[in-house]
């Protein structure tokens, strides 16, 4: 029973990092179509954030809910400069993009390296955030615990954001139906920059959160831009409850896979999971039924 | 202008293009330098480096066929080109264990006893079959599973991914079996050969150069056929193929299958050749670095993919050992300046510099005509005494 | 170049002579409904079109008449009823396997493969049935249905040209002869006429007139002109269901049609020329 719930929990965590990576990407990809292999990459942006904030300020306290709004701007700031440059101009080239945002995550790693030198760095976590709050036998690690909370905030966020307020309206109308959306007045290119800033910085915001976890490296993104991509490709396009449902799935699955076998053999049934998954529903788990051909 | 006196002169043009007849004599030119002229002109280390690029490019002439003519972006083909390698690299260890003998790096790591499922390798025509076999097989069964469910695009290039990092992570997790991270190496002997002797070494080189261009030949031919021609139907409109009785899952499986087996070939020859293969030779960053030179040479072309994942290769290995970070630079920004503004690569570039020369581009006689929309249903339809 | 122009003695010759076979070929559809997500496009459609009887299938947009096609060609899953054609069920059958029972359509926007040439483009349509020895082989000699179709709508000119440059007509015919080398008995057409000229219009019809003879027709239209110049019969959908059935003039005597295409009963005043959408 207790190696239940402690297998259920640590299923959780891992699945609100999955969920940290992938929430991004579900507005990027799903709602705009755009595959963007630089967001892994803007996560390491966020996470070495942290650690230039914690360089300045000492305190890792302060500089961690300092990082977590700047992170967000940072991933934010390089979605709309790789979105204003290259992206905007292929949105009717899907394929091309993915290729051109891998050549850009090249680069920045590189850059990273450049900066902050091949060797991994570390980021204190937070006094109030060490050691582990004991339920019922059950030792949960406050990190964990914070960014459990934190990907239910940025959820609730997100929801609200799209649900009730006039971006959300323009973002969810341009999606819809570009050429009508336009023609009703809504400037689509404005819309799709929100929504790329949005998507990225929701990328930085997962980069702070994973320094509660490991150290920070210049390949941080790549580790985790495939299971995020799977996450949204399972959960479905165009709904984040479907990308929320995924990343808890996937994340339950390999935490319980890996408890019955290894990590590595997890890591490939939890592929293989995914494909005989999309051989019953191939639109994910959530979607909407249209007669589009597309 | 009858039919038939117009369909000679559109052959006979066709047969004076003066293209064919240079792409001919190209591959011809290209055919004598690599099999007489470089073995004769390189060092045998130069030779060597030249031979583990062709094996490369084997994996590229696969990519062109089923991204450039497919459509199928498939960033997972290191696990096609690892799977051919890790076989063959498997029956190296074992031919070079002896009969019953048992590869060194087990003994090191592992029980100090041969896996049941490595002992079909110890002999070398199962091994040769498998080498092909395996792949095949996986990408038979993965393609058709995906394709027939209409993942395609997007959804396809991911699950593709996914399979390449999960097939990387597995070979490390075995440790025990597979080398681990280190990889198989250390081989001693081809099928019989010493690897230390430079005659061998060059037989290799040629026996690469050979498959390869067989492989291009092969190349060729899917793409004047007629298979080649729906094939590009699938590509461009995929529903259109299938309203005409055609299932484009089988077609876009075959294409899947023969790039993998290119691949596996590929990585076959690189075990001798190069003398390791480890899981970052075929995992999510290699896979993806596949693509960088077939999208460069012309995706869509014959030669193109060949040529440019040689000097691809050929531009990493000179320019790592100067300016390693300098390298991925140029990858990245080749990546985005060719995809981004020359997607047909520099097979494209006079016809792409052609257009931008000539920038007022004159309406082409047979420009579509604006679609009528889904219009309203035409009153008119009643007879005129009732519409008042 | 002359300009291209339908030639219906090709056609003849392509079509062959269905009387000498005394084959009598005929579409019926029963029951049939769709669903959207809750909303229901289809609704109880039944319908009957058999060959020699030139089917012309109206109504204002989202009355159901794609979805219908859409449905018979396996594009969209029926939620219920049956489609038979020869004897064979279409629905639930993959869209290929539905071509391969002798279906063939086109859609609203010509779609044609723009990169493939006019003869590459019915070389394809062609050959669903080629084996892989075929398959694998260059294309050395034209086959006589490809040569026989592209006479029939005058692309023979143009053979070697990529489709994406043919004008807007012209790609429309290709898809015709597309659907006639394909050996399809039972042809679709989703606006065949859309954005033709006046004499194209007139040509195009005269075509489907000569097929609709051999084969079964059914042919979803707007232009009112075309439809009383060429339709046998006219099936009318209005909100997913089949609101009337007949001749031209029997339907254009249709109360429940007329109020529809009004807005309002019949004899009544009314300014609406729109149907609901």
């Amino acid at each position: 029973m207790e190696t239940l719930l402690s297998q259920l929990f640590a299923g959780l965590s891992l699945g609100s990092v999955l969920l940290l990576a992938a929430l991004g990407l579900a507005l990027t990809f799903g709602q705009m179509g755009v595959i963007n292999m630089a967001h892994g990459e803007f996560m390491m942006a966020g996470a070495y954030t942290a650690f230039v904030i914690q360089g300045l300020l000492g305190d890792p306290g302060a500089s961690l809910l300092v990082s977590l709004p700047l992170g967000f701007l940072v991933g934010g700031a390089l979605g709309l400069l790789l979105e204003a440059t290259l992206i905007h101009r292929m949105y009717r080239r899907p394929l091309d993009t993915l290729l051109v945002t891998w050549g850009v995550a090249l680069v920045l790693q590189q850059v990273a390296r450049d900066v902050f030198g091949a060797p991994n760095v570390d980021v204190a976590a937070p006094g109030w955030l060490s050691g582990a709050v004991t339920v019922g036998g059950l030792a949960l690690p406050k990190t964990r615990l914070f960014i459990l909370a934190l990907a239910v905030v940025c959820i609730v966020a997100l929801a609200l954001v799209l649900r009730a307020t006039p971006l959300g309206r323009r973002i969810r109308a341009v999606v819809q139906h570009r050429d009508l959306a336009e023609a009703s007045g809504i400037s689509s290119r404005a819309t799709d920059r929100l929504t790329f800033f949005i998507g990225s910085g929701l990328a930085g915001v997962a980069g702070v959160a994973l320094t509660l976890l490991g150290s920070v490296g210049p390949t941080l993104g790549t580790s985790y831009i495939v299971d995020a991509f799977l996450v949204v490709v399972a959960g479905g396009i165009g709904q984040i409850k479907g990308t929320v449902i995924a990343a808890t799935a996937l994340g339950l699955l390999q935490s319980f896979f890996e408890f019955s076998t290894t990590a590595s053999v997890a890591k490939v049934l939890v592929f293989v999971v995914i494909v005989a998954f999309l051989q019953v529903r191939p639109q994910g788990l959530v979607s909407v039924r249209t007669r589009s051909l597309a | 202008m009858t039919g038939r006196t117009s369909t000679l002169t559109a052959r006979l043009a066709v047969l004076a293009r003066p293209g064919r007849a240079r792409a001919l004599a190209g591959f011809g030119l290209a055919a004598v330098l690599l099999m007489a002229v470089a073995p004769v002109l390189l060092s045998p280390f130069r030779l060597g480096l030249l031979g583990k690029f062709l094996c490369l490019a084997m994996v590229a002439v696969g990519i062109g066929l089923a991204w450039g003519r497919g459509g199928l972006l498939t960033l997972g083909q290191g696990v096609y080109f690892g799977l051919g390698a890790y076989l063959m690299a498997m029956h190296l260890k074992l031919a070079d264990a002896g009969p019953g003998g048992v590869p060194d790096f087990m003994l090191l790591y592992g029980t100090g006893e041969v896996p049941g499922w490595w002992e079909p390798l110890r002999s070398p025509v199962v091994a040769l079959a498998l080498v092909v076999l395996v792949p095949a097989a996986l990408a038979a069964v993965l393609g058709w599973a995906v394709f027939t469910r209409r993942v395609r695009g997007a959804y396809f290039a991911i699950l593709s991914q996914a399979l390449a990092a999960a097939f990387a992570i597995l070979l490390i997790g075995q440790q025990q079996t597979t080398g681990g991270t280190n990889g198989l190496n250390g081989f001693r002997s081809f099928f019989g050969y010493d690897l230390a002797d430079p005659v061998n070494q060059r037989m290799l080189y040629l026996i690469a150069a050979g498959v390869l261009i067989v492989m291009v030949v092969v190349a060729r031919q899917l793409m004047v056929s007629r298979f080649g021609e729906v094939l590009v139907a699938v590509r461009d409109q995929e529903d259109r193929v299938r309203f005409l009785g055609y299932d484009p899952a089988a077609v876009k499986t075959a294409v899947y299958v023969v790039a993998a087996v290119m691949a596996a070939v590929g990585g076959a020859l690189f075990v001798p050749i190069v003398g390791i293969i480890s899981p970052a030779d075929v995992g999510v960053v290699p896979s993806i670095g596949f693509l960088v030179g077939v999208a460069i040479g012309g995706r869509a072309t014959l030669l193109g993919p060949v040529l440019g994942s040689v000097a691809v290769s050929w531009a990493q290995t000179t320019m790592s050992e100067q300016f390693p970070s300098g390298w991925i630079y140029l990858q990245g920004a080749l990546f985005i300046l060719v995809v981004a503004f020359l997607p047909g690569g520099l097979a494209s570039l006079r016809t792409t510099l052609r257009r931008r020369r000539r920038p007022a581009r004159e309406e082409e006689p047979g420009a579509p005509a604006p679609v009528s929309s889904d219009g309203p249903p035409a009153a008119d339809l009643l007879p005129e005494g009732s519409r008042a | 170049m002359t300009t291209p122009e339908i030639d219906l003695a090709a056609a003849d010759a392509l079509l062959g002579d269905d009387t000498a076979r005394f084959r009598h070929d005929y579409l019926e559809v029963r029951g049939l409904r769709v669903e959207f997500g809750g909303f229901v496009a289809v609704r109880d459609v039944d319908l009957t079109v058999t060959q020699g009887d030139l089917r012309f299938l109206i109504g204002p947009n989202g009355a159901g008449k794609t979805t219908l096609i859409d449905a018979v060609t396996g594009l969209v899953r029926a939620a219920a009823g049956s489609a038979r054609f020869g004897g064979t069920e279409l629905l639930g059958r993959a869209t290929h396997r539905v071509a391969r029972a002798g279906v063939g359509r086109t859609f609203q926007t010509a779609s044609v493969f723009e990169e493939l040439t006019v003869l590459q483009n019915l070389d394809i349509a062609a050959g669903a049935r080629r084996g892989p020895a075929t398959m694998l082989r260059r294309r050395r000699a034209t086959p006589d249905a490809v040569e026989q179709a592209m006479e029939t709508v005058g692309l023979t000119a143009l053979r070697d040209v990529p489709a994406g440059v043919l004008a807007h007509g012209q790609k429309q015919w290709l898809e015709i002869g597309m659907l006639l080398v394909q050996d399809a008995h039972l042809l679709l057409l989703d606006e065949p006429v859309a954005g033709m000229t006046q004499a194209e219009r007139e040509e195009t019809g005269e075509l489907l007139r000569r097929v609709g003879s051999q084969r079964v027709v059914v042919v979803v239209e707007h232009d009112m002109e075309f439809l009383r110049s060429y339709a046998d019969s006219v099936t009318v959908m209005h909100q997913g269901r089949v609101l009337a059935e007949g001749t031209v003039a029997e339907v254009q005597q249709d109360p429940a049609v007329v109020e529809v295409y009004l807005g309002a009963p019949a004899g009544e005043p009314a300014t609406a020329t729109e149907g609901p959408a």
